[in-house]
């Protein structure tokens, strides 16, 4: 049996074909296979979120995946969130950059995908709601205030 | 390349998954099967677990359901947690199981792990591990010789170990409805939300002229495999509701759990302490529910 496969899958509207070796994680593949690097890798152990996609619209850690397992899948990372005809930013990134919800910025993306699935399927989330969106994220830097304050204001414009 | 290398299959049948383990082990190839990989996947990366040959159930569609089927809700091993924790059929007929799904790590992380992976994985802080004994969950079980149905009790054997066999795999879980008339609670206790617990309780009861009946006490977290307080549960069987005698309960399951886990997270005093709380706590919420 092969250590290599061949995979095809569309990330961001793209499609993409490539031969991956079968234990390479989902979120190498992002990374440097096909140099998305907006992907973060934190703990590489499904601890902090940092790697958080969307596949088929639902919100995954890319860490906790093989390439091989994406075969087929529609991906969104965090390169796919600003309009690539007017290069405007999503409104969510547009959110955490007026509320500061972000500082160094490595959790971003992670929170920012998080995000994206509770408003896709409740436009109207609670604080309380949203603390259990992104209770698998971690942050070192804002203490969660200023993220808290983005994810209202992006659920009032999403 | 985090895991160390292994041969990847991904069969699309049960037939095909189980005929390939069959294989395997004839050939001395050290297999393990994948599932949502929100256990496996970090064992493989660091390396802890390295399996020359790795099956992907990931194929398996025809394990992906969440169906009722007279008094028992069956859900194929592949369901996600996230489809669990969404399903009307769950949420209306069996409380205990939801409320207890929802405790399962992030949401993210639901969305990706499996129902079965959960049962099978048997983490002794799973929380699923005290709904199955309380509720009497059975598990079907698919290997060469065919399948077979194990309960709850027989199911867990230790650490991380149940009556799953190398050739065999979970194909479904099958929770009973919960019956008209009957109380229900789980809480745990975390140092952080979305964490594993450090103890949790799944209480079961009905009240028969005003007196308990039917009670059944479950604990996870706490030893190797989830426990059934049955000291505790006779206490509180024929006894009106109450402060007193629920607190009596907490103190009888505290006392017997024999040598409760002690780690980083919580001391096995403290996680003795948790249990005598948490007992009372849910047999009182249980009581409000009936
Ligand atoms: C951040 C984080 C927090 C978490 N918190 C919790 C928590 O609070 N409570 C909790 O219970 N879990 C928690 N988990 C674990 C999570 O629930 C896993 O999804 C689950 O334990 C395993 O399910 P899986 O489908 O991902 O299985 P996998 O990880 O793929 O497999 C786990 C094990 O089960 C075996 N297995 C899986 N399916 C089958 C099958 N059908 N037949 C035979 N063997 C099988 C595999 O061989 C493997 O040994 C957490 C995980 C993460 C990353
Ligand atoms: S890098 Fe995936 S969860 Fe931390
Ligand atoms: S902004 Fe730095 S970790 Fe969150």
């Amino acid at each position: 049996m092969a250590t290599k496969q061949e995979i095809s899958v569309t990330v961001n509207g793209v499609s993409y074909q490539r031969e991956v070796e079968v234990r390479m994680t989902l979120a190498d593949f992002l990374r440097h296979e096909l140099g998305l690097g907006g992907t973060h890798v934190g703990c590489e152990h499904g601890i902090c979120g940092a790697c958080n996609i969307l596949i088929d619209g639902k919100a995954m850690r890319s860490c906790l995946q093989l390439a091989v397992q994406v075969d087929g899948a529609q991906i969104t990372t965090v390169e796919g969130l600003r309009n690539l005809e007017t290069g405007e930013l999503h409104p969510v990134q547009q959110a955490f950059i007026e509320e500061h919800g972000l500082q160094c910025g490595f959790c971003t993306p992670g929170f920012m995908m998080s995000t994206l699935e509770l408003l896709g399927e409740n436009p109207n989330p609670s604080d309380e709601e949203i603390k259990h969106a992104i209770g698998g994220n971690l942050c070192r830097c804002t203490g969660y205030e200023n993220i808290l304050r983005s994810i209202r204001l992006a659920a009032t414009r999403v | 390349m985090k895991p160390a290398p292994f041969e990847y299959y991904a069969p699309e049948s049960v037939e095909e998954v189980v005929s390939l383990l069959e294989k395997l082990e004839d050939d001395d190839v050290e297999a393990k099967v994948l599932a949502g990989g929100q256990s496996f996947m970090p064992m493989l990366s660091m390396r802890v677990a390295r399996p020359e040959a790795l099956v992907d159930l990931s194929k398996l569609s025809e394990l992906d359901y969440i169906r009722e089927e007279g008094d028992v809700i069956a859900i194929g091993a592949m369901a996600s947690k996230s489809d669990a924790e969404d399903s009307a059929l769950i949420q209306a007929k069996q409380p205990l199981l939801h409320a207890a799904t929802k405790y399962i790590g992030h949401r993210q992380v639901r969305n990706r792990g499996t129902v079965g992976g959960s049962f099978a994985h048997a983490d002794p802080a799973a929380e699923y591990g005290a709904v199955a004994t309380t509720l009497d969950i059975q598990m079907k079980i698919v290997g060469p010789d065919g399948e077979r149905v194990v309960s709850a009790d027989d199911f867990y054997v230790t650490f991380l170990t149940t009556d799953i066999d190398s050739t065999e795999i979970l194909t479904e879980v099958r929770v009973p409805v919960l019956p008209a008339g009957t109380g229900w609670a789980f809480q745990e206790m975390s140092r952080r939300n979305g964490d594993l617990a450090m103890a949790g309780v799944a209480v079961t009861l009905r009240l028969d002229a005003g007196k308990c009946s039917d009670v059944r006490i479950s604990v996870f977290g706490v030893n190797a495999t989830p426990v059934r307080c049955t000291d505790a549960e006779q206490l509180v069987n024929g006894q009106a509701p109450g402060d007193d005698v629920f607190s009596k309960a907490g103190e009888s399951a505290a006392q017997f759990i024999d040598e409760p886990i002690a780690d980083v997270h919580g001391s096995a005093d403290y996680r003795r302490q948790l249990v005598n709380v948490l007992v009372a706590r849910c047999l009182a919420e249980a009581v409000t529910r009936v």
